[in-house]
């Protein structure tokens, strides 16, 4: 394999993991404000089916009256699939702040409907062809060796899917809402003290962390595995769930997380070409043993350890970017006076 | 500015918390309000500073009346509360704590915020590095970085709400004289909630006291300890007397022990406890006496050194089935070397021999998981062997860690109880504690859950819960937030242990309980255990200066 | 008196909201909620046969959701539970196809209980397996649980379409059929076994009397309210999470027995048919009350059933009737308890705490 066909791997494993990285920073931003949104996998499918099937019909009447492409259909879709995804978090959100149940109960109930709302509505609209993301190579930048085909010969998506991991970032580290949207998460009694609406700030986060995740969910439906069918990306969204824990509810550590995940499946899949007798059910099993594995590492004793053997000057900060435990604050109701 | 709360009343349902309070409150001066724990000088406190609104009653600023819609809106007005436990954010720096809510710009501005920070600081001499993580400081440092906190943001009106609590005697001088600067010389108003008489004398230009709610009156300082006293609880209060007691066998024996965890490193422990012997931990939060007191129970694991009960080391119990999961490694290996030469025997192909490897990771994962399943089963930890022994721990927090909040009396009485088979005598269980109920003074019934107790009383039902005889009796905090009359009947119950023959030993942040109740007291400071003393031979000052690392 | 009564008239109301929303789904869509309902009604309860195939669904359903009463008192999230299932109908399958088409001679009454040993067993250890990960690996048991799940169904179609393929080959929907004496014994023409239900009942008894009268069972609910304070009072969290799971396990393992042995009569993909969330969903709506899993898992169970009979009739697609049991459980978990939804000011906390 030469240097430009390893290149296209890893443009092509980028590329396939941006839905996942969009899913994982939406949750990371969500449960960072105390929420836990256990409705990913239902929310991602709905949202795939939505911003398809939206993109579809839309695309369908544009041509009616003669506009063509494919645009404006897969910007409506992207649109829907975001509100949808905001309102199930919502949901999630408003039972456990007013209503006091209980978020994974409402999560894990929620993730069931929205799976079978998906499949229920979208049962027209499996295996046909339909609108997608336009391919935008970016003149100049993707002529760059090496960096130029890994980064800039991908389309919108992907693009906006990488800045919004910098923004992210950016935006929770080093701005004011973001401090305070964070104190919200680690405790709710502080920020509340300080005057945060702590409530108004845990609705708002967990409607564009649900967001984020419903664009992730339509990102595969319109990019990476287009159209829909029965049960499209089961799965995923539990990955995802498992990759915020595994990036310690960081934004740039969750999307690198989401990476590995995406070169564990190329690799599985170039070992399954290579050796095609062995039976499918290892390279199956390979993304769920690696989701046992990186969530043993993150929860046993290991990391731990590590920090008791470093020399004591090193402990704090070593322990503070590993660090792999939530907000203190995840899923439990505040009672604002 | 002068703050004036005029006929103040708080109710939560039947309970007068604040029944009719009316204060005045100068710029310039330090005023104390005095009172038992449950008077309502927090509650006061907390309406003053915004963070709950009264009942009834007005607060007027300069004559002005004022409403606070949340405690910012009353940092705005210039009133600033500094919690017993500052409401700050342990897993963020310094600096973000700072930052917090601090203005409206978008961008963060660290280095900014740093200088102000660290101006701030060397004004009033303390030392605060803006990138440490809160969580790995001191509760004097904290108090610290939020008191700058508040007056960065312009606090004319501090209310300090029981800041003397665990902190060193070096830090107290160093708030004292905070404070004193603050108000004289800067006018601003203190207000020193305390149940401390010493202090307010010590600190305060004028004092409030408050009883049941309601104000019993001022009094300027300085003022005669009685009249304090007198007006506080209505009459002198009893000192007790306590025994000491002879010379008897050991119970607990800590040899050398060093404990390690991420915060703090506890090292070379030694002490030895007797049997009817009571044993004060004194010491800051966090400097390793709490650590040790698990250690003892066996809740937390030692480094190195031993510790024994009743001369035997306290280290749980291993499975002696421990040597199984072996099983599995071996098996897996044999098979896997036999298919390796049947392999190179040209017996079995490629794809065989994976097949083979494949079903033998099967049936070695099956025998790994029957003998975990099964060491789970017969080991024990040290914590059940403890209690086995004879040893009992009764926790700080009633309800997160003592007692279950759903669970009725009886529930608990037949979840402890060692002689209940598997099938519940609920009838048994419920005559047991009814009898202990009646003991030990549980305003409660055997049907009662223990949410819905009063906090006195559910310290005494952790207490009736008890095995009636014990060896070793481990107690965290055993009275925080109790009243007095609480406290001295849960004592006269440990007399009885003690009596009894049982070894206590205690953690308390109140030096005056320490020295009343203790035999001898040992003293905590950074990790280590600088001396054990009699405690009819010491005072509450050495004890201070001891705990703040100080030697006399 | 009065507050009781209207607490009970209340209940009502989120299961007349959850109609409401699928009737207005159904109108959406185009199609007509009188043809769905009655279509509904006729697939579950139309006939005897149909009501046969409600029941056979019922008792998996019920094993299911009364080992979960378990976990559930425990404070565990068991979402391994379809998992287990699957193990289970495994466990069967194998003894099924090595046992005893291997061996023709051993009677039935000897292995279908072999049979439904081995299930229990493969179950169980399933289950162990997530409590093991989760009491020594810090792997929560939702993560542990979706995992297993999903490498049982993997598990599933390897064995379909490999060692126990049909002979014909073709679309490996399932395994080569099991001999007829492996079976359970079934009711006339039916899928049903009325063994499996009895073996139901007798499980659900037998759980409900060591929740409430064995001490055992009050450690479990200690655990699942106050692990921390539980520990400190000497309970051993880990065996208690460990048997817990162990015995949904079992019974969930029991379930999948059942499935393989009656339903159908080999392996098939679709063994679990989303049985084992479905469960969850029964005991989340139903509290911990025994006789409100035993009513409510068979109305589940109707709806299920139903549902296929709508695809048929209606050309909608089956997720109909999960459509309706997720909502009704949805708005009953959202807004079931009347306090809550008509907040009055409480005194909080604070009022217990020294002032």
């Amino acid at each position: 394999m030469n240097e430009a066909q390893l290149v296209g791997i890893l443009a092509s494993i980028m590329a396939q993991s941006a839905p996942l990285i969009l899913a994982v920073i939406g949750e990371t931003i969500t449960e960072r404000a105390g929420v836990i949104n256990l409705s990913l996998d239902g929310t991602m499918l709905i949202g795939a089916m939505a911003g398809f099937v939206v993109a579809y019909k839309v695309s369908g009447s544009l041509e009616a009256v003669g506009i063509a492409g494919d645009t404006i259909p897969v910007l409506v879709g992207f649109a829907v699939a975001a509100l949808i995804g905001a309102l199930a978090a919502l949901l999630i959100a408003w039972g456990s702040i007013r209503l006091k149940q209980d978020q994974v109960a409402i999560g894990f109930v929620l993730t069931l409907l929205l799976a079978d709302l998906a499949n229920f509505l979208g049962q027209n609209y499996t295996r046909i062809p339909g609108p997608r993301v336009t391919h935008l190579p970016i003149p100049y930048l993707s002529d760059i060796p090496f960096i130029g085909p890994l980064l800039f010969r991908h389309d919108l998506f992907i693009y906006l899917t990488i800045i919004t991991v910098g923004i992210v970032w950016w935006w929770l580290f080093q701005t004011q809402p973001g401090l305070q949207m964070r104190g919200v998460g680690e405790r709710p009694e502080a920020a509340f003290v300080r005057g945060v609406k702590v409530n108004r700030t845990r609705y708002l986060y967990a409607a564009l962390g649900g967001a984020l995740v419903g664009i992730a969910g339509a990102g595969y439906s319109l990019d990476i595995k287009l159209g829909w069918s029965d049960n499209h990306i089961l799965g995923i969204g539990w990955i995802a769930l498992a990759i915020v824990i595994f990036g310690g509810w960081r934004p740039v550590r969750g999307a690198l997380g989401a990476i590995l995940y995406g070169i564990t499946k190329a690799v599985a899949q170039i070992l399954q070409s290579t050796f095609p007798e062995v039976p499918v059910v290892l390279f199956n099993s390979l993304q769920w043993l690696l989701m046992l594995g990186v969530l043993l590492l993150v929860g046993s004793e290991g990391i731990k350890r590590l920090i008791d053997i470093s020399p004591r000057w090193l402990q704090g900060p070593l322990a503070h970017a590993l660090r792999v435990a939530p907000p203190k604050s995840l899923g439990r109701a505040f009672i604002e006076e | 500015m002068r703050v004036e709360l005029r006929d103040i009343r708080k109710y939560f349902g039947d309970v007068r918390a604040n029944d009719g309070i009316s204060l005045t409150f100068e710029p310039g001066r330090i005023y104390g309000l005095l009172g038992e724990n449950g008077a309502g000088k927090s509650t006061l406190m907390k309406i003053l500073s915004g963070y709950q609104a009264p009942t009834s009653g007005t607060i007027l600023l300069d004559g002005q009346p004022v409403v606070f819609s949340s405690p910012s809106d009353a940092l705005h007005c210039g009133i600033g509360m500094l919690y017993q436990d500052p409401l700050d954010f342990p897993p963020m720096q310094v600096i973000e704590n700072h930052l917090l809510a601090h203005d409206d710009r978008l961008v963060l501005d660290r280095g900014g915020g740093s200088r102000e920070l660290e101006q701030y600081a060397s004004g009033f001499g303390f030392e605060l590095d803006p990138r440490v993580y809160v969580d790995t400081m001191t509760l004097g440092e904290r108090q610290q970085m939020e008191l700058l906190r508040l007056l960065a943001l312009g606090a004319n009106v501090l209310i300090l709400d029981e800041p003397t609590t665990g902190i060193s005697a070096e830090q107290k001088e160093m708030l004292f004289n905070t404070i004193r600067r603050l108000a004289h010389e800067e006018q601003k108003t203190i207000i020193f909630v305390s149940h401390k008489l010493e202090e307010v004398q010590e600190l305060c230009d004028e004092v409030a006291v408050l009883r049941h709610g309601k104000l019993v009156g001022t009094q300027s300082i300085p003022c005669p300890t009685s009249t304090l006293v007198r007006m506080m609880f209505g009459e002198e209060l009893p000192r007790s007397t306590h025994k000491l007691h002879a010379a008897a066998p050991t119970v607990l024996t800590v040899e050398n022990v060093t404990i390690r965890t991420y915060r703090l490193t506890v090292e070379g422990i030694n002490l030895e406890l007797h049997e009817g012997e009571a044993l004060g931990l004194a010491g800051l939060e966090g400097s390793g006496q709490r650590l040790l007191l698990q250690a003892c129970a066996g809740l937390q694991p030692i480094h190195s050194g031993r510790i024994l009960l009743c001369g035997e080391p306290l280290i749980g119990k291993r499975s002696p089935l421990f040597w199984t999961p072996w099983l599995a490694w071996a098996f897996l290996a044999i098979r896997t070397i036999w298919l390796i030469v049947r392999l190179l025997n040209g017996q079995i192909g490629g794809l065989q021999m994976a097949g083979g490897m494949a079903w033998a990771l099967l049936i070695a994962g099956a025998i790994w998981l029957v003998s975990t399943v099964l060491i789970a089963w017969t080991s024990q930890s040290a914590y059940h062997v403890f209690r086995q022994r004879g040893g009992a721990y009764v926790p700080a927090g009633r309800l997160e860690e003592g007692l279950i909040a759903d669970l009725s009396l009886t529930e608990h009485m037949a979840l402890v109880s060692p002689e209940s088979s598997f099938v519940i005598n609920w009838q048994r269980a419920r005559d047991e504690i009814s009898r202990r109920i009646q003991r030990y003074n549980v305003v409660g019934r055997a049907e009662t859950k223990a949410a819905e107790l009063s906090g006195g009383n559910q310290q005494r039902a952790m207490l009736a819960l008890l095995p009636p005889s014990l060896r070793l009796l481990l107690l965290e905090h055993p009275t925080r937030g109790l009243d007095v009359t609480s406290t001295n009947h849960i004592w006269e119950l440990f007399e009885e242990r003690l009596q009894q023959g049982t070894a206590i030993m205690f953690i308390s942040a109140d030096l005056d309980e320490l020295l009343e109740r203790s035999d001898r007291i040992a003293v905590f400071s950074g990790g280590r255990l600088l001396r054990i003393l009699n405690a009819a031979e010491t005072s509450v000052e050495e004890l201070g200066h001891l705990i703040g690392g100080q030697q006399l | 008196m009065k507050d009781n009564l209207l607490h009970n008239l209340w209940r009502v109301v989120p299961v007349l909201m959850a109609v409401g929303v699928t009737t207005a789904l159904l109108i959406v869509v185009g199609a007509s909620p009188g043809v769905t309902y009655s279509a509904l009604w006729q697939g579950s309860f139309g006939d005897y046969d149909r009501t046969f195939s409600t029941l056979a669904f019922w008792v998996p359903l019920l094993l299911c959701a009364v080992g979960l009463l378990v976990t559930f008192t425990t404070g565990l999230w068991n979402i391994g539970v379809e998992g287990q299932m699957i193990m289970g109908a495994i466990g069967a399958s194998a003894v099924a196809l090595e046992v005893a088409a291997a061996y023709p001679d051993i009677p039935g009454w000897v292995i279908v209980p072999l049979e439904i040993v081995v299930a229990m067993i493969a179950g169980t250890m399933w289950a162990a397996l997530a409590a093991i990960l989760k009491t020594r690996g810090g792997v929560h048991e939702i993560f542990g649980g979706v995992a297993l799940n999903n490498l049982a169904i993997i598990a599933t179609n390897y064995l379909i379409s490999g060692p126990w393929q049909p002979p014909e080959g073709g679309s490996f929907r399932g395994t080569v059929p099991f001999p007829r004496h492996a079976l359970l014994p079934l009711l006339g023409n039916t899928r049903f076994s009325p063994l499996s239900l009895v073996l139901a009942l007798i499980a659900l008894l037998l759980v409900v009397l060591a929740l409430r009268g064995t001490s055992w069972g009050l450690k479990l609910k200690a655990l699942g309210k106050n692990m921390r304070s539980a520990f400190l009072l000497g309970v051993s969290s880990e065996r208690g999470a460990i048997t817990a799971m162990m015995l949904c396990g079992a019974l969930a393992g029991l379930a999948g027995a059942v499935r393989v042995l009656s339903w159908f009569d080999s392996l098939r993909q679709s063994i679990s048919g989303g049985i084992g969330f479905l469960a969850i969903l029964i005991v989340l709506l139903a509290g911990m009350r025994p006789l409100g899993v035993l009513v409510i898992s068979l109305i589940f169970s109707g709806l299920l059933t139903g549902g296929a009979v709508v695809q048929l009739r209606t050309q909608l697609h089956s997720a109909i009737s999960g459509i309706i049991q997720g909502t009704l459980v949805l708005f009953v978990l959202l807004f079931g308890d009347p306090h809550r939804v008509f907040r009055r000011p409480q005194p909080t906390v604070e009022a217990e705490a020294e002032t």
